[in-house]
């Protein structure tokens, strides 16, 4: 790892790559395979968010045999287990060992600006100048905090899942978790075992079981094809692409967290929070119906792995279908809590992240402030992205989907490289 | 995601009197141009006399200019006899629970459309329960509007009964009606002379 003082001339390079993280060390390692000089760039350490961003308890979603980068594997002794945050960092660092390229740790990237043939990258250490970006810098950045936020009663603490570390931390007495996508319900479920009572408000979710017929879910997402499903095959990629994270939780059981589990442990279901009024949290009514649209949504799910089972005639290697119960629901969930009364001391937000780009310098954000890509292949000439959701196929929103994308978008970059020197020495003439 | 089998739209041809292609080529149009995503629906109210009025729905705005609908449409309200009212029209509640049936029905109508399935008959049947010592004010713990409110959807379609539940679910995510019902709305009321 580089560490370098500040330059006065701006340095030249093919590519820079923004972010050290599993994204875009997996670019930098087929990037040296192409032979395209690049530099990473990194605003902390290498695996920054994954070492400082997240709670004790999380273990990544996905299995550990499901731990691959390009050139990289997970080689332990525990296949069907799940990593640690230390491991993941670990296992990102030794990655990062393995690596000939240079990588500038503490290395904020403050501004990027178009220029000729390429992009200028302003940093804390000085300018590069290159022809080429990758854009790996996470899509988890800034936790997206609903407006309703500045309504609670000022004595109510409130927290984001990146700054939450363990219940510990927060006083004694009732939680309001909000958001019940995996991080939602990890957190409810550790909070509520830990004595403070967790009340969940909850909306469109996307429910999962662990397993499925004896196996890991994701395995057999992965081998129906599924996970590879590609962004220019499904129906509406927008759509996709803003689907909350699967309720999955990974542990050493394998259990299946759902809204039943939670329930059972004494976490009261709400609606989505609607709003905030007079110190009152309004709940929606709409809980029963977005518990049944995730119910409906992973019947059609298991369906279709029953459907591949008949079809390739493993009925008889494998369990007998195990269909999660329907999600169960009061007849009529709270609508409406106070929250001057004392009864709730925290309120946990975990509506979601999104990334930050107010660094990015060049007209490539939509109306909403995200990337106009296409597979990764951002809307300006030789600017890449990777390490978003559903960027390129479903897999791109685990860490071995960078192994696909990197490949893809190396080879795209590789090719805009080598046309744009054609045509620079058809322009000399 | 979606792995069932959906059925090849290129077999069949449904019918159930929605232009699919137009709401899309919409959502479309609208993505490009969010400003004349904007509408605003009217409807005038005049009192006729004890807890009858006459309502006018015609003029609304939306695509960014002034819209009429064909024709003016009226709405006698009023309450009925046991309310010592002479029952010239139907309840206001009953308007709401008419408002949320027509839209979950439309819904399903267009849903099913998207989903290429052909819909042979809908009968919704909504119920809502109120405890009337709430408008009343016999009881301040007694909220005025609906304790709950109970839809019953039977379907004659061509599909399975998971794919008629999953079109009617995504009529409810979808519809205006059961948005502003299960959400809170904020209410401005003026008074002028």
């Amino acid at each position: 790892m580089k560490q370098l003082g500040n330059h006065k001339a701006a340095r030249e390079v093919t590519t820079v790559i923004i972010g050290a993280g599993h994204a875009g060390l997996a670019m930098s390692h087929c990037l040296t395979q192409r032979s395209i000089d690049h530099v990473v760039l990194e605003r902390g350490e290498v695996a920054n968010s994954w070492r400082h961003e997240r709670w004790d308890s999380l273990r990544l979603l996905t299995p550990n045999w499901q731990s691959q980068l390009p050139g990289h594997q997970y080689d332990g002794m525990d296949p069907n287990g799940f990593m640690s945050m230390s491991q993941v960092v670990d296992f990102i660092s030794d990655y990062a060992g393995t690596s000939s390229a240079a990588i500038y740790t503490h290395t904020s990237v403050t501004a990027v600006y178009p220029r000729d043939n390429g992009y200028s990258v302003a940093t804390n250490r000085g300018e590069w100048h290159c022809q080429t970006l990758v854009i790996a810098s996470g899509a988890f950045n800034t936790p997206v905090v609903p407006a309703v936020n500045a309504a609670l009663p000022p004595e109510i603490q409130t927290l984001t899942p990146n700054q939450y570390r363990n219940p510990q931390q927060l006083a004694d007495g009732g939680v309001l978790v909000v958001g019940a996508a995996a991080s939602g319900l990890q957190i409810a479920d550790e909070i509520q075992r830990s004595g403070r009572p967790v009340t969940l408000a909850v909306g469109e979710h996307v429910r999962m079981p662990r397993s499925y017929r004896g196996r890991d879910i994701l395995w057999w997402m992965a081998l129906t094809g599924l996970l590879d499903e590609r962004f220019d095959e499904v129906d509406d990629i927008k759509r996709a692409r803003r689907v909350s994270s699967s309720q999955l939780v990974g542990t050493s059981e394998g259990v299946t967290l759902d809204l039943n589990t939670l329930t059972d442990r004494g976490v009261k279901l709400v609606g989505r929070l609607a709003g905030v009024h007079n110190n009152t949290a309004q709940f929606s009514g709409s809980l029963a119906n977005n518990a049944k649209l995730a119910d409906l949504k992973v019947g059609r799910l298991l369906g279709g792995i029953d459907e591949w089972i008949n079809d390739n005639g493993w009925s008889g290697d494998v369990e007998a279908p195990d269909r999660p119960a329907p999600t169960r629901l009061d007849t009529s969930p709270t609508l409406e809590m106070k929250l001057a009364s004392g009864e709730i001391k925290t309120v946990l937000w975990a509506t979601g992240f999104r990334p930050d780009y107010s660094w990015l310098k060049v007209p490539v954000l939509d109306r909403k402030g995200m990337l106009c890509h296409d597979g990764g292949v951002v809307s300006a000439p030789g600017m890449y992205v990777m390490g978003l959701p559903f960027l390129r196929r479903r897999k791109s929103s685990f860490i071995y989907g960078a192994t696909d994308d990197a490949r893809d978008l190396s080879d795209h970059l590789v090719g805009y490289v080598n046309e744009s020197y054609r045509s620079r020495l058809v322009a000399m003439g | 995601m979606n792995m069932q089998a959906n059925m090849s739209p290129y077999t069949k041809i449904v019918n159930n009197g929605v232009n699919v292609d137009a709401l899309l080529d919409a959502r479309a149009a609208l993505t490009e141009a969010p400003e004349a995503a904007q509408f605003e629906w009217r409807a005038t109210c005049e009192w006729i006399n004890g807890t009858h009025s006459h309502s006018e729905v015609e003029q609304f705005f939306g695509l960014g200019e002034g819209q009429s609908h064909k024709r003016c449409f009226k709405f006698d309200a009023d309450h009925p006899e046991i309310f010592a009212s002479e029952d010239n029209g139907a309840t206001p509640v009953e308007y709401v629970l008419v408002g949320l049936a027509s839209c979950l029905t439309a819904g399903v109508a267009s849903v099913a459309q998207h989903r290429n399935i052909q819909l042979n008959s809908v009968r919704a049947t909504i119920t809502g329960d109120m405890d009337i010592q709430g408008i009343l004010g016999v009881d301040s713990d007694v909220r005025n509007g609906f304790q709950g409110i109970t839809v019953i959807f039977e379907i004659d379609a061509d599909a399975s009964p998971e794919d008629i539940e999953a079109v009617v679910a995504q009529s409810q995510k979808r519809s205006a009606v059961y948005d502003l019902i299960t959400n809170p709305t904020h209410v401005t009321v003026e008074t002028r002379r």
